[in-house]
Order: structure tokens, then C-alpha cells, then sequence
């Protein structure tokens, strides 16, 4: 198996030169091709941050990275956003207020240079499990659920390998959470996309990944397989007390 | 016939459309819909509808020509037999010459309502979201516009354009955009940072699309309103500049020139600059009230309930 994700000592910083704030530092990971991957921590941590890093949204950084083997400069192709998507955590500001699911998708397909955008923005909503019935709603008439539905489709359009998940579920209700988290998995599945996924909650990364790294203040402390988090097998401190701290939500 | 209107609206008013098309009147009959609950904005829209018809069929509807002078006749009172709103100094009938003014201020408000929102709204939205430099020095231009008195500024304008309603109307445009331009801008500095705009970037859009089809929707509904509200004070700025001899010239029957004439009367003979000022009130009054419905129709947060 090949790499899709290649990440090393990657420093990422905001602001200007006499506030300038590194928010990730020295951060290191691979990614196999068809894995799923986990990055977990607390609020701050940088793990958001990472995946803005990658997909260009954080300009400030340094270090390398590499998407398919392919070494990342400080400009996107549109090559790589055929490759890379990303889903956003807050359907409710991630989706136009003024744009109609079918404008949001054909736009997308438009931009990537699809011609059939008619049958395929009908079978993107099919794929992520909404009716033709929404293709002309606006995000206002939609649920959580249902906005993150279109999200996710508009991630697919371009048919990307790999799949940038910001806490996916974080905004949305429980029972909706689990939802869109099997959708994720079977669209994982359907389509072999790579996916790296952003969540505090370790339960979703132990439903949805097969390796973890967690992160603190900036830095990734481990990189841990689920089967030893399960296992409270950890070589630190902080992963310990991270896992005490949500064993009742796992358990 | 009235369960095919029936059928057509509920067509209209389907949660499900089927098509683009059918999606848009959807949304265009909701709205309409919206606004039409507003009794306000209601009136004010009937107001301008009839500023309208009233433009387009001043030589049917003007009792008198309104540039016909009657020196015998001069400073009829209202109710005056052939002139309802009596005559003005030079004898003629002030409801002709009101009927055919509607023209005029119709021509002023198009106008500028072409020219300041859409030079502001794209200074503002290119400024805002290029940021840096291009930032600093459109901004520091629109303070420089903003740092004179309007009317000043639209003197100098029409000093060096020369008299005459279209370079008034062009200078109070050139004085007129900078507010747009501000607001405009710090629109674009809360949407640019949203998911949303990110998602299409991500999607390879360039600032072209993004500017014109993501962040100008966003930023035309409260454009609209400020339009609407400005309405009132460019009229007002269009008669200050005719008054000063550089606006409408005599004997165009313009609303502002027409009080200014009226001016040196007014103890005596007061409807000659009373009737032009309700006309003027009106219309502002109503472009205010279509302005406040309009806003409630294109906010997509209010639509949401």
C-alpha cells in the first residue's frame, strides 16, 4: 500500500511577525492509502489546524508534506482539490445561505469540469442518502443532519481520494451523529477514500479509524492503534488521561 | 378558473420543485408573498407604481402643458377653475408641471441607484476581500471622498462638469458611493472568513467567483435598503443643486427647483413650494417603506422562519 498522507515536521503559524503564534509544531504523520486516521486532543490542540495546513487555508508554514506522493508548495492546483476534500464541522455556516443544494453541487461539478452535471448532482444526493426531493431546497429548509448530508456531498463531487473530516458530527445531535458517521464508513467503503479525521471525542475516532495520533498544545504526543487505546495500552501520560476522561462515553 | 389558480399556486408554493425554473418562481412568488403581508411596504410600492405610470403617461395625463407661462394668471390659488393646484409665478399649472417633474426625479433615482451602489459595492467587496494593500489604498481613497461635505464636493463636480441635471445627478453619484463602499466592505470582512467561502476555495474557485457569486448575494439586501433609505436625501441634494443653479435648469419642471422658485412666496402664496415638497415627501416616504419590505424579503435569516 501506498502513502496518501505524508506529513513531517510540519510547523504551522498565525499572525503577524511580533504575535506570531505557532499552532502546530513539528508534527509528523503518515496516512496509508484506504486508511482512516485519527487526530485527537483537546480544543487548541492544533488539530483543525493541521488539516487547514494541508489544504492550503493556514498559508503560514513550514516543514514538508506530501498528498500522493506529490510534495505540497505553498500554492494549490486544482489537481490537488481534485484529490483532497474536505468536510467542515458546522454544516449550519459551511453551506451558502442564498445557494440551493443543486446550486452548491453543480457549481462544484462546474468548477472540476464535469459535463453531466444533471445526473450526477442527482447521484450525489442519492449517494449521501437525500431524495431528489431536496435538490432545490436552501440550506434554511434543511436540518443538521441533512445540511451535513449536502456537505458531504460537495466533498464527493470531485471524486477525491482522500477526505479531510474537521468534526464532522460535532455540531449535530447524538442520534444524528451516528448517522452521518455510517454514512462515512460505507461511503468509505463504496468509494476507497482515505480519510483523516479531526474529532474530541474518542469515541468517534474508535468507531470510525484504525490509528489515532493525539496531539497537545501543538505537538502530536503519540500515535497510537486503536485496538491498544482500547486496550489502555498508552506510552503516555496525557493519552492516559485523556482516555480516563471519556471511558464512560467508550465503555 | 379558480381551481387552475388554485393548482398554480399550490404549484408554486410545493415544497418539492422539479425543476431550476421552478425552484426560482418558487422563490420569487414566497417573496412576493412576504411582502405582500407587509401593509407598509405595500403602500410605499403603490406609491412608486403610480410615480411610475405617472411618469410614463405625463402628456395623457398633465391638464396643461408645463411650460406654457400665463402672465395674467400668475399665482393662482389651489382649487383655481382649470388649475387644481393653482399657478405658479410665471402663471403656469403647478400639477402639470408636477406630473411631468415625476420624469425627472424618476430619471435622478435610476440613476443613481445605478451608479453609487454598484462603484461602491465593488470597491468595498474587492477591498475587503483582497486585503493588504489593494485594501489600504482603495479604503484611504474612499476616506478621502468621505473627508469633504457632500454638497461642496458635488459643486466642485459640477463646476468642472458643467450645469445640468445628468452631471448633478453623476456628481451626487461620485459623493454618494463611499458609504456603500464602507458597508460593503465590512460585509465582505465577516463572509470571507465563513466555511462556506473556504468550501469553494477548496473547490478551486478564484476571487472573480467568489467575489461576484458568493459574496456580492450576501451584500445586495442591505445595499438595497440603504438605496432605498438614501432615496430621500439625493432628491433632496438634486433640488439643493438646482436651487444653487447648477442642478435642473429653468424651466425644467424639477420638484427641487420648483420649491426654490416657490421660495420667495412662500408667506403668501404657499402651495407653489408646498405641493412640489409633498411630492417629494411621498416618494421618499415611499421609497423608506418599500426599503424596510424589501429587507424582510432578502434577508435569508428572516426568511428562515
Amino acid at each position: 500500500m501506498s502513502t496518501a498522507i505524508s506529513i513531517e515536521n510540519l510547523n504551522v503559524y498565525f499572525g503577524e511577525h511580533h504575535d506570531l503564534f505557532q499552532a502546530v509544531k513539528n508534527a509528523s504523520l503518515s496516512v496509508e492509502q484506504g486508511a482512516s486516521f485519527g487526530l485527537v486532543g483537546e480544543s487548541g490542540s492544533g488539530k483543525s489546524t493541521i488539516l487547514k495546513a494541508i489544504t492550503g487555508l493556514a498559508p503560514q508554514w513550514d516543514g514538508s508534506m506530501s498528498i500522493e506522493g506529490n510534495t505540497l508548495n505553498h500554492k494549490r492546483d486544482r489537481s490537488f482539490y481534485k484529490t483532497v476534500q474536505m468536510v467542515f464541522q458546522d454544516p449550519y455556516a459551511s453551506l451558502h445561505p442564498r445557494h440551493s443544494v443543486d446550486q452548491v453541487l453543480s457549481e462544484t461539478l462546474q468548477l472540476h469540469g464535469f459535463r453531466d452535471v444533471n445526473d450526477r448532482v442527482n447521484k450525489l444526493l442519492e449517494d449521501v442518502g437525500l431524495g431528489p426531493a431536496f435538490r432545490f431546497r436552501y440550506p434554511h429548509q434543511l436540518s443538521g443532519g441533512q445540511r451535513q448530508r449536502v456537505a458531504i456531498a460537495r466533498a464527493l463531487a470531485p471524486e477525491p481520494d482522500i477526505l479531510l473530516l474537521d468534526e464532522p458530527t460535532s455540531a449535530l445531535d447524538v442520534s444524528v451523529q451516528a448517522e452521518i458517521l455510517n454514512l462515512l464508513s460505507d461511503l468509505r467503503s463504496e468509494h476507497g477514500l482515505t480519510f483523516l479525521m479531526v474529532s474530541h471525542d474518542l469515541a468517534v475516532v474508535a468507531h470510525m479509524c484504525e490509528r489515532a495520533a493525539v496531539m497537545q498544545k501543538g505537538e502530536i504526543v503519540e500515535v497510537i492503534d486503536i485496538a491498544d487505546m482500547r486496550a489502555g495500552k498508552t506510552n503516555q501520560d496525557y493519552t492516559a488521561k485523556l482516555l480516563d476522561a471519556s471511558a464512560n462515553r467508550v465503555a | 378558473m379558480t381551481s387552475q389558480n388554485l393548482s398554480t399556486r399550490e404549484w408554486l408554493l410545493s415544497d418539492t420543485p422539479e425543476s431550476r425554473r421552478h425552484a426560482r418562481l418558487a422563490a420569487m412568488y414566497k417573496g412576493w408573498l412576504t411582502l405582500r403581508g407587509n401593509h407598509m411596504a405595500m403602500i410605499g410600492l403603490a406609491i412608486i407604481v403610480v410615480l411610475v405610470g405617472t411618469a410614463l403617461f405625463a402628456p395623457l395625463l398633465a391638464p396643461h402643458d408645463p411650460f406654457v407661462q400665463e402672465l395674467g394668471n400668475r399665482l393662482q390659488p389651489l382649487g383655481t377653475e382649470g388649475h387644481i393646484l393653482g399657478t405658479d409665478t410665471l402663471g403656469r399649472d403647478i400639477l402639470s408641471r408636477m406630473i411631468y417633474g415625476s420624469r425627472i426625479t424618476l430619471y435622478i433615482v435610476a440613476l443613481v441607484a445605478m451608479i453609487a451602489p454598484i462603484a461602491g459595492l465593488l470597491v468595498g467587496t474587492v477591498s475587503g476581500y483582497a486585503g493588504g494593500w489593494t485594501d489600504i489604498i482603495l479604503m484611504r481613497i474612499t476616506d478621502i471622498f468621505l473627508a469633504f461635505p457632500r454638497l461642496v464636493l458635488a459643486l466642485a463636480f459640477v463646476a468642472a462638469l458643467g450645469a445640468g441635471i445628468e452631471n448633478a445627478v453623476l456628481a451626487i453619484s461620485l459623493t454618494a458611493w463611499p458609504p456603500y463602499a464602507r458597508m460593503a466592505r465590512a460585509e465582505t470582512l465577516t463572509i470571507r472568513s465563513s466555511d462556506y467561502i473556504s468550501a469553494i476555495r477548496l473547490q478551486g474557485a478564484g476571487p472573480l467567483r467568489i467575489i461576484t457569486k458568493h459574496i456580492w448575494p450576501l451584500c445586495i439586501s442591505s445595499l438595497i435598503v440603504r438605496v432605498t433609505l438614501d432615496m430621500a436625501g439625493i432628491i433632496l441634494a438634486a433640488a439643493g443643486l438646482g436651487f444653487l443653479g447648477l442642478g435642473a435648469q429653468p424651466p425644467s419642471p424639477e420638484w427641487g427647483a420648483m420649491i426654490s422658485e416657490g421660495r420667495r412666496f412662500i408667506l403668501d402664496h404657499w402651495w407653489i413650494a408646498t405641493m412640489p415638497g409633498l411630492a417629494i415627501f411621498a416618494v421618499s416616504l415611499a421609497f423608506n417603506l418599500l426599503g424596510d419590505g424589501l429587507r424582510d424579503v432578502l434577508d435569508p435569516k428572516d426568511s428562515a422562519s
